[in-house]
């Protein structure tokens, strides 16, 4: 078992660009053990997309022909689990994303693969993999390892690995699958709801509520602070599942990302990994929590232990 | 029809923790036991069906746990399922996803199930893997992150809507029998009425090893899963610089901060 196989993602006839950053993660590997990168490419019109992963560090891109042209569970697992019967690889590496999360335990379970998720470090210590990935809201990390197991499904955490831009020279083949019975059918794509009285994805300075704020009574003090103050009012995910605002105002991965904000705040979130997927990059991030331990704490550049009511109220005295 | 909703009792660490003494994982004394978040929306998805179809729908809650997990089940008995069952037995101990989705998918077998329903993650470990290894077991048909569901008891197919990244969803239909994870935001969970938890109490909950459901030693715990946690630590992170002071003191400051980075 050697050589690492990498299943680009492609959602429309678009790369998702979370590949690159896994093909970044199978060249660091490659580089430990001397193996070879090969990028598969599931779909009906698999030529644009083998295109756009002929990056540095590649060796063999590999079009697999199906009957679809997005994900399909049972196209996708079935095309995959041919290509590891067929290749062999030592290591599977995919993104941590939805379409991953909808096949990728099935393929290893199924053949008794290792499996490793949510994956955002991977070395070799001696001959075995080691993978490290978080456990209790971040607070802790896990050193997984696959006893036994020539094959290891590993599903990589985005915003991790710095996505390879540069152009490659990668050879090209086709690769026939075995036809699978889809038992799913796509109906359609739905578009996020339209972006509302604003776009937060244009927004230069954010104040953004999560859980702390406690209840849908208190949205409305929070939102005059933020108009105070200046800032586009954003939330975190259960806000925004609960009602109490908007879903365009919804920042993290089934949300937005605020990809011009210089300055955020954060009130009352404790920062989970899909919250900081929308929001990590942002420069000057500012984190209010009644939770010293609170994750948003590891990416903010100022941290605030205090409850976000006592600082609301005294922040917009400063504003008037 | 009969539904098998998959329940877990998560931990959530208390501020200050330690890890257990082999080093693999956190000293459970600093656990904090509750009910994992996504399954009380994927009880709620299974409780709504039965509702809305008197009569027809079954559903029998299941989890694997020792005997603090009976809480869960007590919890999904107030909110109404018609049965709760919990697997546990020593040998379980050290089971990965993988290992525990093959017992659920035993229960599911045993029970007849028409459908499974699973949280899309759990907010201990967060592997987002037991839901559809169960499919994977059963080889069943299986949707990943549900956050829609539309069904009529006995039809071939149910539509369902799938979460993608960026709010953007994927409405599909999918062959029964299936197994659907169900990702938060679904419904809104109901409370238990104080009735609900007292009747609750004085019920039965059937309680199975893994040698109950076929499987033999092997096929659970460590030697039964398809990875294994070596090594817990407490990360080194990047901190914030903290702003002490009074709420005052503390506001002060960020204003200072606000306003200079808006000058």
């Amino acid at each position: 078992m050697s050589g690492i196989l990498v299943v680009a993602e492609h959602r429309d006839g678009e790369l998702r660009p979370i590949t690159l950053e896994v093909i970044a993660a199978a060249s660091a590997l490659k580089a430990e053990k001397g193996q070879t990168v090969t990028v598969a490419v599931i779909g009906s019109n698999a030529d644009q997309i083998a295109a756009a992963v002929n990056v540095a560090g590649v060796d063999e891109i590999v079009k697999v022909a199906v009957s679809v042209d997005n994900f399909q569970s049972d196209i996708y697992e079935s095309a995959v689990a041919a290509l590891i019967a067929d290749r062999s690889p030592a290591v599977v590496m995919l993104p941590h994303s939805i379409d991953s999360w909808g096949y990728a335990p099935v393929l290893a379970v199924k053949a008794g693969y290792g499996c490793g998720t949510d994956v955002f470090a991977l070395t070799y210590d001696g001959d075995d993999l080691v993978a490290t990935r978080a456990a209790y809201a971040e607070k802790c990390h896990q050193e997984i390892d696959f006893p036994g197991k020539d094959t290891v499904i590993i599903t990589l955490r985005g915003n991790t690995f710095k996505p390879v831009e540069e152009a490659g020279s990668a050879s090209v083949s086709d690769f026939s699958a075995p036809g699978a019975d889809a038992r799913t059918q796509s109906q359609r794509f739905i578009a996020p709801e339209g972006s509302g009285e604003v776009d937060i994805t244009q927004a230069e300075f954010m104040m953004s509520v999560g859980r702390g704020i406690q209840e849908e009574d208190n949205v409305e003090m929070f939102a005059e602070l933020a108009e105070t103050i200046g800032a586009t009012l954003g939330c975190s995910r259960p806000v925004a599942d609960a009602g109490w605002l908007p879903k365009y105002r919804q920042v993290g991965q089934s949300g937005k990302v605020v990809s011009n904000c210089s300055l955020y705040v954060a009130m009352g979130i404790s920062g989970s990994v899909q919250h900081q997927a929308g929001m990590k990059h942002v420069e000057n991030i500012i984190a209010v929590n009644t939770d010293p331990e609170a994750s948003i704490f590891s990416i903010a550049k100022y941290g605030v232990v205090a409850d976000v009511f006592d600082i609301e109220e005294e922040l917009k005295s400063h504003f008037e | 029809m009969k539904i098998v909703v998959a329940i877990k009792q998560v931990a959530a660490l208390d501020e200050d923790f330690e890890m257990r003494e082999d080093g693999r994982g956190v000293d459970p004394d600093f656990f904090e036991l509750e009910i994992n978040e996504w399954d009380e929306f994927s009880l709620e998805t299974a409780l709504q069906l039965k509702e809305a179809n008197e009569g027809q729908v079954e559903v029998v809650a299941v989890t694997v746990g020792d005997d603090d997990a009976e809480d869960v089940l007590r919890a999904a008995l107030a909110k109404g399922v018609d049965k709760a069952i919990r697997v546990w037995d020593d040998e379980i101990e050290g089971s990965d996803a993988s290992a525990i989705a093959r017992i659920l998918a035993k229960v599911a077998e045993k029970e007849g199930a028409d459908m499974v329903f699973a949280g899309a993650l759990s907010s201990d470990h967060s592997f987002a893997q037991t839901g559809v290894s169960i499919a994977a077991n059963l080889d069943w048909s299986h949707v990943a992150v549900v956050n829609g569901f539309e069904y009529t008891p006995g039809a071939a197919q149910a539509t369902v809507r799938r979460e993608l990244e960026g709010g953007v969803e994927e409405e599909i239909a999918v062959n029964t029998p299936c197994v659907l994870t169900i990702q938060l935001g679904i419904n809104e969970p109901r409370y238990a009425s104080l009735r609900g938890i007292k009747q609750a109490a004085a019920l039965p909950i059937e309680e199975l090893s893994h040698a109950d459901l076929g499987l033999d030693d092997d096929q659970v715990g460590e030697a039964g899963s398809l990875s294994r946690v070596r090594r817990m630590f407490t990360p080194e992170k990047g901190r914030a610089e903290m702003i002490e002071g009074t709420a005052a003191e503390q506001a002060a400051r960020i204003a200072e901060i606000i306003k200079e980075l808006r000058a």
